[in-house]
């Protein structure tokens, strides 16, 4: 059994609220040195057989069609 | 002649389909209730995709509902033609379907907004928005989380020129939506999505005004003079 990880992300240019809400408690935490945060989502999908190709281009059309939306999302897979 | 019908699915979470079935009656057509779950849009001359929460909005705000099985059926029907109007989380649903295009993100100001919002009507040709004038100002309310619409600079560019944006807000920018855009519709305007609630301003008993009922009149007239 793999485990293979879909991360998602807001394309840059898109404005992430949640990211700088984040960013802009941190010195008020003593957290110096942060220019910005950028909030995502991880996806941890089980397979049942091994992780290879034709597995990972099926995760890839997963994350495509549902775990991410590519008109404002980008997404990356890759093998635990 | 028959009353027009116009069916209102129902999805697992949706909130306002009651109240968007009333409005099709009091608009003087024939609500019908489509289940998400079924293959069958029942023969209805055009459909309203509620508000609510469908799926809980888990993963993105109608991401799950897009792969409803009734949603085969309404896509097919909309390319073809069948009017559609998507309100709130019906309008989110209709961008994941890709019938209409961007998406709408959670509100920049992080938080649940609630209001009587001020519109400006900027297309009156399409199916749902013929019974304003452009340039109409309307009251309506407006209820969400992730209404903030967004699209890239040239989809934005596309819909402004050629008359797309059906409604955008006034006085305040409730969401953080790109342009203030609080409605607009496919190519040909049969497809609407709109955030704001027109269902909840039907009645002056409820509503802060009767401004959101021209949609349905708008659907109503067409379908009899069709």
């Amino acid at each position: 059994m793999a485990r293979v990880v879909v991360d998602v992300m807001l394309k840059p240019e898109i404005l992430d609220p949640q990211g700088q809400a984040i960013a802009r408690k941190l010195p008020q935490m003593g957290f110096e040195g942060v220019v910005a945060v950028r909030q995502g989502k991880r996806f941890e999908v089980e397979l049942e057989g091994p992780a290879d190709d034709a597995a990972l281009e099926r995760v890839g059309k997963i994350a495509e069609t549902l775990l991410a939306n590519p008109v404002i999302e980008n997404y990356e897979v890759r093998v635990l | 002649m028959d009353a027009a019908r116009v069916g209102v699915i129902t999805f697992p979470g949706s909130l306002d389909d009651r109240d968007a079935a009333r409005a099709v009656r009091l608009a003087g057509a024939e609500p019908v209730a489509l289940w998400h779950a079924d293959h069958d849009l029942q023969g209805v001359d055009a459909v309203v995709l509620p508000g609510g929460f469908s799926y809980g909005d888990y993963l993105r705000a109608g991401a799950i509902a897009r792969f409803a099985p009734l949603m085969t059926e309404l896509v097919a029907a909309a390319e073809a033609g069948l009017p559609v109007l998507g309100i709130c989380n019906g309008f989110q649903v209709l961008c994941e379907t890709h019938l209409l295009p961007g998406a709408l993100l959670p509100n920049a100001g992080l938080h649940f907004v609630c209001r009587d919002q001020r519109l400006r009507v900027e297309n009156a040709d399409t199916a749902w928005t013929s019974e304003y004038r452009e340039g109409q100002e309307l009251v309506i309310p407006v209820k969400n989380r992730d209404g903030r619409y967004t699209a890239d600079r040239e989809t934005l560019i596309e819909l402004a020129d050629s008359g797309r944006i059906v409604a955008r807000y006034l006085d305040l920018n409730p969401n953080g939506s790109l342009d203030d855009i609080a409605g607009i519709c496919n190519e040909a305007g049969n497809v609407v999505g709109l955030m704001p609630h027109p269902e909840h301003a039907a009645e002056s008993l409820t509503g802060p005004s009767t401004d959101g009922l021209g949609f349905f009149t708008s659907i109503v007239k067409r379908l009899v003079n069709a």
